[in-house]
């Protein structure tokens, strides 16, 4: 139970601000004396309702961010979905295999993918290591004076580990569009499917990028060997961590000597087929947005790092077992921030571009809300706003 | 749950469309009945309670208890009958119906006093005092020409909601 309550802790501090989503003029709409139709009319309560029992897709705010104010316009045409566990659900193949002669066909892929594949990938990403660690130490602690050689070194090497990941999957990455390089103003944000994410798009350019900070191994080659690339580490249940996150990609990004910052605005790890809503951090720091779009081909092996079900170790060994990574990058046109645009509004229209880029869907969760489930709060919330509403409509004369 | 629209025939799904009045087209019957197996996890041919409490959005909206007692234990038919009236084929008439059912709790064809707190106790919740929103429903309802012991049928229903257009309209996804 404790952990039920730490996450709806999470919730509330990191729940972006409802304020900020819904359209500025929907609020002070004058609404006029209440009278007894007002209160009769459930049907927007009734709707929802109707929606979640059907599973609908409808053509209004999703409930999360809805407000109950009597004849309230809704004005944005968001998509809304029931389970939003379906972002988060990793589709299941279907099972192809069961079948007399298919079958001993699948056995024969396990035997090779496991006997063969598996300990050559491994004895790769060995090789790997070793190679990058017999050269990243020296140059970590023999080049400490010389820093503009060493972070120039120290890229080149992570660049290399990279792709000796990429390749101890069989990775067959496309990349599409101009390579990015440094430049100070910039920003690259790209959609969230697992980590290998950053693997894939490090193994060409060494960006620096924002991630939470994670336990064991993973936890130890971010506080080593990803901080010399300039990574931002954050705790999610933290709360005043979000200020001093916020001034750190600031000065980040001012920098010219900074290697290009990652963000992954939606937070966490969605299933490639659904984009959850940006945050707006990463649009709201004065700089040119540069997108990036990552779509997984699933008929390889389902990348979506389910980080509710599997530690990353089960999901790096369950990539490595399968038979190759093949995924497309596009490097998308950079986006300025138009005049009179607002930060969500700008981090929507890139999401736009993303997803269509991708051939992804766009639903309007908030993927924190994959830490805890929609709780009596958001009834609560809905209660206050209708019961403000019939008050001050009460007074009206 | 795999292809469950082989499970329905042509028979079934017209026998279906008859009950609602064909407010729904056959191929939303078959996405209901998608649904309805997905919710249906122990497949007792109905949906009980905690299967309902299951969906996160229905559990907190504010009227789910009410929705619950009308829609608990049905069986498919039943359960398109139910979503007829969030069908866009779906008459004022019938919308208008619907809503009464839901505040006439006991099924009596009258809504009591009692009955529209009882409501606007759901959607309040504690942010009104208990006596305010007596206060509020006495007001409004001598308002509208009717005293507090009235009882509210049907067709005051229809006159007071009649002319407001209500949207109800839920879109069934086809795919």
């Amino acid at each position: 139970m404790s952990k039920v309550n730490s996450s709806n802790m999470e919730l509330e501090l990191y729940r972006p601000n409802i304020e900020d989503y819904l359209p500025t003029d929907s609020i002070q709409e004058p609404l006029g004396k209440l009278k007894l139709r007002d209160l009769l009319d459930i049907s927007p309560t009734l709707r929802e309702a109707g929606g979640a029992i059907v599973d609908a897709i409808e053509r209004k705010l999703s409930i999360f961010f809805s407000v109950y104010v009597g004849r309230l316009r809704v004005i944005s045409n968001l998509d809304s979905e029931d389970s939003f566990t379906r972002c988060f659900k990793s589709n299941p193949p279907e099972t192809w295999n069961w079948n007399v002669y298919l079958f001993p066909l699948w056995c024969l892929g396990v035997v090779v993918r496991y006997g063969i594949l598996f300990p050559v990938r491994a004895l790769i990403l060995t090789s790997g290591w070793i190679i990058f660690l017999s050269c990243y130490i020296p140059v970590h602690l023999l080049l400490k004076g010389h820093d503009k050689l060493r972070k120039k070194l120290e890229r080149a090497l992570v660049e290399l580990i990279c792709s000796f990941f990429v390749a101890s999957w069989t990775g067959v990455v496309k990349y599409h569009g101009p390579r990015p390089c440094a430049r100070p103003k910039q920003v690259f944000v790209a959609n969230h499917t697992s980590m290998i994410d950053f693997i894939i798009l490090e193994q060409t350019t060494a960006f620096a990028v924002i991630m939470q900070k994670h336990p064991g191994w993973v936890g130890l080659l971010q506080k080593t060997i990803l901080e010399s690339v300039g990574c931002i580490l954050f705790n999610r249940s933290e709360a005043k961590d979000r200020e001093i996150v916020s001034r750190k990609l600031r000065e980040h990004v001012e920098g010219a000597e900074n290697n290009p910052l990652l963000i992954f605005p939606e937070g966490t790890c969605v299933n490639n087929n659904y984009t959850v809503m940006f945050k707006k951090g990463a649009f709201e720091l004065g700089s040119t947005v540069c997108p990036i779009a990552i779509k997984y081909n699933k008929i390889f092996v389902d990348a979506f790092w389910n980080s509710k079900k599997q530690s990353f170790t089960t999901h790096l060994l369950q990539l490595m077992t399968s038979w190759a990574v093949v995924c497309d990058v596009w490097y998308l046109e950079p986006q300025n921030m138009k005049p009179g645009e607002t930060p969500i509004e700008f981090a929507e229209r890139v999401r736009e571009i993303i997803s269509a880029r991708a051939g992804i869907k766009m639903v309007p969760w908030d993927g924190f809300l994959k830490y805890s489930r929609p709780s009596p709060k958001h009834r609560e919330r809905k209660q206050q706003a209708f019961a403000e509403s019939v008050l001050r409509r009460l007074e009206d004369k | 749950m795999g292809n469950t629209s082989s499970m329905l025939t042509q028979y079934d799904i017209e026998e279906v469309q008859e009950h609602c009045n064909n407010t729904f087209s056959q191929q939303e019957i078959v996405s209901l009945y998608q649904r309805f197996c997905q919710l249906d996890r122990n497949s007792g041919g109905f949906i009980s309670a905690d299967e309902f409490l299951s969906v996160p959005e229905f559990a907190v909206n504010p009227l789910s208890q009410r929705l619950f007692r009308m829609v608990d234990g049905l069986n498919f038919k039943e359960f398109v009958a139910f979503l007829s009236a969030f069908s866009s084929r779906a008459t004022l008439q019938h919308k208008v119906e619907f809503i009464f059912k839901v505040y006439d709790f006991d099924g009596n064809g009258k809504v009591a006093f009692s009955d529209l707190l009882d409501v606007l106790r759901d959607l309040t919740g504690q942010f009104i005092s208990e006596q305010q929103r007596e206060l509020v429903l006495t007001h409004v309802l001598e308002e509208a020409g009717y005293k507090k012991d009235s009882l509210l049928v049907l067709s005051d229903f229809m006159k007071i909601l009649g002319n407001t257009g209500l949207k109800m309209e839920v879109e069934v996804p086809v795919d």
